[in-house]
């Protein structure tokens, strides 16, 4: 409990980092996701051969590779930080999979609101908008808090690159207090203080959405 | 421009593709070990044995909403603490297994879920044992369908093992590590490498994975 208490604001401050990661990775990847998502269930074939190779792309490389990607080659050319590096490449990978659970979602709703839509007058990006993409953004939901789950627990990646988050700050203390295994246990308690609701709020949906079926 | 090519020499494309064998292997030997292991673990959840299984979930819960490179730690830094010392390789096989049994016993519960409830009552009134029936009738309908899960797991195992750079295992990550140490001019030739292996290796199973998704469609 001392080592706790007397770390208790190195780990508050790994928690923040991490808690900040995780929140513009997500928006950057919802906003990200949808775009590829949207440009795979288009009629261009160039749109569609771009959305699939970056999706197949990102899903198939380590995130620790686009990490030190950002880190070590694109800092050269443009400065900045580990959390920044780590963020961007986290946007980047769970983008990848956020578009797989956009385009289930679109696809899941029948042609016919697509159909019914233009044939009212509505441009393609306008039926998407209104009509599409709320409809499927509800068939996702679960699928994309997964998605929110993943990131907050790969956002553990930062630690790779100096970036401040919740596991970098862990080892510090581990490797200050030579107390390894009660640091690890906090850190663990830490990220499930995040990822555990969330999990269990899923699983809630599920059982909801699966019972209005 | 002749600096990027100069990293492609026999001896650091040797060492590198070296590493892709330990990450194979680490892969092949957690995903067995876990299928082993989430096996029984999804069996326990499925059967909702009183008390056992809801405790059993619930410690599959807390391991699926840790993070690996945690787990990967803590097995290799703080076991140690308690006398348990595991050389590097195996103690990734130990964190890895840990962790995608847990995930593993999830694709597990679902699949035997997706069992239609008359086969169990067919079997039963057939007057085959629980176990039978489970060993015979369920478990081979449940797994085929949930092949192509567990290949995209498999996928992910792959990914991973490039956490254990970490703890200094000499996976292909970790010896891009050392190669571009170098000299940083190697820096991106190296990612470009470890970039296409890593992509074939897991694009070639995600194939796989559909042809299944398809077969059994």
């Amino acid at each position: 409990m001392s080592l706790f208490e007397q770390n208790f604001s190195v780990f508050l401050q790994g928690f923040g980092h991490t808690l900040l990661a995780s929140i513009f990775a997500l928006v950057g990847s919802l906003i990200l996701g949808t775009i590829f998502a949207i440009m795979q269930v288009t009629n261009s074939r160039t749109a569609r051969s771009i959305g699939n190779i970056y999706v197949q792309v990102f899903r198939n490389i380590p995130l620790l590779i686009i990490t030190l990607f950002f880190y070590l080659a694109v800092a050269k050319v443009i400065k900045m930080t580990g959390f920044t590096a780590g963020t961007i490449a986290l946007t980047l990978y769970t983008s990848a999979f956020i578009a797989e659970s956009v385009r289930a979602g679109i696809l899941s709703i029948e042609a016919g609101q697509m159909e019914g839509a233009r044939a009212n007058g509505l441009t393609f990006g306008q039926a998407m908008r209104v009509i599409i993409l709320p409809q499927a953004f509800k068939v996702a939901i679960p699928s994309l808090g997964n998605q929110f789950i993943n990131l907050v627990k790969n956002s553990s990646i930062l630690a790779f690159v100096g970036g401040l988050d919740l596991m970098y700050q862990g080892n510090i203390v581990a490797a200050n207090s030579f107390d390894t295994f009660t640091t690890y246990i906090i850190i663990g308690l830490f990220y499930l203080v995040i990822t555990l609701p969330l999990s269990y709020y899923i699983q809630h949906l599920e059982h909801k959405l699966k019972k209005n079926a | 421009m002749s600096e990027f090519f100069n990293a492609f020499t026999s001896a650091n494309m040797g060492y590198l593709l070296g590493g892709l064998g330990i990450t194979v292997g680490v892969s092949a030997i957690s995903v067995v070990l876990s299928l082993l292991f989430g096996s029984i673990v999804g069996i326990i959840q499925f059967e909702k044995i009183p008390f056992f299984s809801s405790f059993v979930g619930t410690l599959n819960n807390i391991v699926r909403n840790l993070p690996l490179l945690l787990i990967i730690f803590f097995t290799y830094f703080a076991l140690p603490q308690l006398g348990i010392h595991l050389p590097i390789f195996w103690a990734t096989v130990a964190a890895m297994t840990f962790f995608e049994s847990a995930m593993l016993a999830e694709i597990v519960r679902g699949g035997l879920e997706a069992v239609d409830r008359g086969q169990f009552e067919g079997a039963r009134a057939n007057g085959l044992s629980n176990m039978q029936t489970m060993w015979h009738i369920v478990l081979p309908q449940a797994y085929k369908k949930m092949i192509p899960p567990i290949i995209s797991q498999l996928i992910s195992l792959v990914k991973d093992t490039s956490l254990a750079s970490g703890i200094v295992l000499a996976e292909m990550t970790y010896r891009g590590q050392i190669v571009y140490a170098q000299n940083t001019n190697y820096i991106i030739p190296v990612l470009v490498v470890l970039t296409v292996v890593y992509f074939l290796l897991n694009y070639g199973l995600s194939l796989i994975a559909k042809w299944f998704d398809k077969k059994l469609a």
